[in-house]
């Protein structure tokens, strides 16, 4: 047997000479630091810890088994998906080809590249969403739409920067700030650009209590900070049914291809309104919504390879990923303004901000910058509203954008 | 139209399109909730006008004396009694007034989202 070649093959395999001897190889130490990073941020810091911790190790399994040339030990193929997409490849759309080649992390991928785990994520959040607050105030609504500024301007800036138009699309879906929004939209259209997506759009969710109170101080003045808002009025349990079969039917026969998501979010509903499926809908809140985000979170944070995430790109996705969170806040804060002028000074203009989605902590950004103008005001339910409108905002944005460059 | 390569007008058409179909959608839902909303209330003020025929029968029974200086009922909604009293006494504390002086109706437990 010769011993010196077999450690010497055993060498030359191992990642630590793959760093050096492979094309790019020191790139994927970067990304090693980088989900280094990302994991200090989720555990030290409890920025969106759920997410970013599965993301951040998705990233480290990913550059650490993946070497270009080196392929065959590797979690994650980008090379496989790249076929799988490629209109010219014989493996084009063939899930066939990935189960015959698949790492684990590819196997966890084709959930997400099917829209299933995004789905499912918004029946837990269906689950767990009241919505209550926005049925005894429908106007709230309107904040929600409101809000959607950002993801519209981020797609016209994002035209401006040279994305494609699918490119564009899925970066400006970030200001609807929904993790599974983007999600869902980015691997329909441009799966490509899904790491830095996913980072920029749960990054920036995170940092909601700091991009938001600057904007709202700046927009509104002490006099509408400190206005209270009458008690909304009680929602029988018969409309709260009645809703998600409701908003079901209509938005999806209005955009057709809202349907996974807008379906999973009210069918959680109403497993947790309609009193007789409680265990369902404490599986699809607890259970369910754990197990995906495990898969979820790790799948997602695997696209993050090397050659695909180190480039100017992603510093552009993440400039515009901000900048189309502030426009969206600004957005729901106008609507938010345009109703306490058109209500007499009845409402906060500070609810607007929560039109943005990001449940529940936008709507808590909104009770926070409200209490700390005026101690004895409780902004919370009021901003749940536009909060949960924001959710089905997204949804018709991500909905639209899918028909157009959908294909 | 190409859509890969899409110029800049229509990226700005595209833009102003999608913002207007958004609202359209959530102020038509708006308009379907309002209905809803409309539909259901008559019911209500019915259902109140005329008690069930068990309401009445509970209404014959002596009701239970309240405790002195009580504000009336307090509802829970997932959240345990000592944490509603915790809760209670955090915001006497925070708005510096005596519990007695406020009256809370319900306290209900927001769950945090593991997505968002």
């Amino acid at each position: 047997m010769d011993i010196l070649g077999t450690v010497q093959k055993l060498a030359m395999e191992s990642g630590f000479a793959a760093f050096v001897l492979t094309d790019g190889g020191w790139k994927n130490l970067v990304m090693i630091l980088i989900a280094f990073v990302l994991l200090y941020l989720g555990i030290a810091k409890k920025f969106e810890p759920l997410l970013l911790c599965g993301i951040a190790f998705g990233c480290l399994l990913s550059n650490l088994s993946y070497f270009i040339g080196m392929g065959e030990n590797a979690m994650y193929h980008p090379e496989l998906w790249s076929a799988f997409l490629d209109q010219t490849s014989p493996y084009y759309h063939s899930y066939g080809h990935i189960m015959a080649h698949a790492g684990l992390l590819d196997f966890f991928y084709i959930g997400v590249k099917a829209g299933i785990y995004p789905s499912l994520i918004f029946m837990g959040v269906g689950a767990m969403t009241d919505f209550g607050p926005l049925l005894s105030n429908p106007k709230s609504l309107l904040l929600g739409a409101a809000a959607q500024l950002g993801v519209f301007v981020a797609f016209f800036g994002a035209v401006l920067l040279g994305f494609t138009g699918p490119q564009a699309a899925s970066i400006g879906i970030i200001g609807g700030a929904d993790g599974p929004t983007a999600i869902f939209l980015t691997t329909k259209l441009a799966p490509e650009l899904l790491g830095p997506i996913a980072i920029a759009a749960y990054s920036y969710m995170a940092l909601i209590p700091m991009i938001q109170p600057p904007i709202m101080k700046l927009m509104t003045t002490e006099k509408m900070r400190v206005v209270k808002m009458e008690q909304t009025r009680e929602v029988s349990k018969a409309e709260k049914i009645i809703f998600p079969v409701l908003v079901a039917t209509f938005v999806i026969l209005l955009l057709p291809s809202t349907a996974p998501l807008i379906g999973c979010l009210m069918l959680g509903n109403l497993f947790r309104e309609c009193g007789v499926t409680d265990r369902l809908s404490d599986t699809a809140q607890n259970a369910l919504m754990n197990i995906v985000t495990n898969f979820l979170a790790t799948s997602v944070g695997a696209t993050m390879v090397a050659q695909n995430f180190l480039n100017f790109n992603t510093i552009k996705i993440i400039v515009l990923g901000l900048i189309a969170f502030a426009i969206s806040t600004t957005g729901g804060l106008i609507g938010g303004l345009v109703m306490y002028k058109t209500s007499g000074g009845r409402i906060n203009p500070l609810i607007g901000s929560a039109g943005v989605s990001a449940v529940p902590m936008a709507a808590r950004v909104s009770q926070d910058v409200g209490r700390r103008y005026n101690k004895s005001n409780f902004l919370l339910m009021h901003a749940m509203g536009p909060n949960v409108a924001g959710v089905i905002g997204s949804a018709i944005a991500a909905g639209f954008l899918l028909s157009v460059f959908g294909g | 139209m190409d859509l890969i390569n899409i110029s800049i007008p229509n990226a700005a058409f595209t833009a102003l399109l999608g913002y207007l179909v958004v609202f359209l959608g959530l102020v038509l839902l708006m308009i379907v909730v309002m209905l809803q909303g409309k539909l259901m209330a008559p019911k209500k003020k019915a259902e109140q006008a005329a008690p069930a025929p068990a309401e009445v029968k509970a209404a014959s029974a002596p009701a239970k004396e309240k405790a002195p200086g009580t504000a009336g009922e307090l509802k829970l909604y997932d959240t345990d009694p000592k944490d509603a009293a915790m809760i209670m006494a955090i915001v006497a504390d925070t708005l510096g007034k005596p519990l007695n002086e406020l009256r809370f109706l319900s306290i209900k437990e927001i769950k945090e989202d593991s997505d968002k």
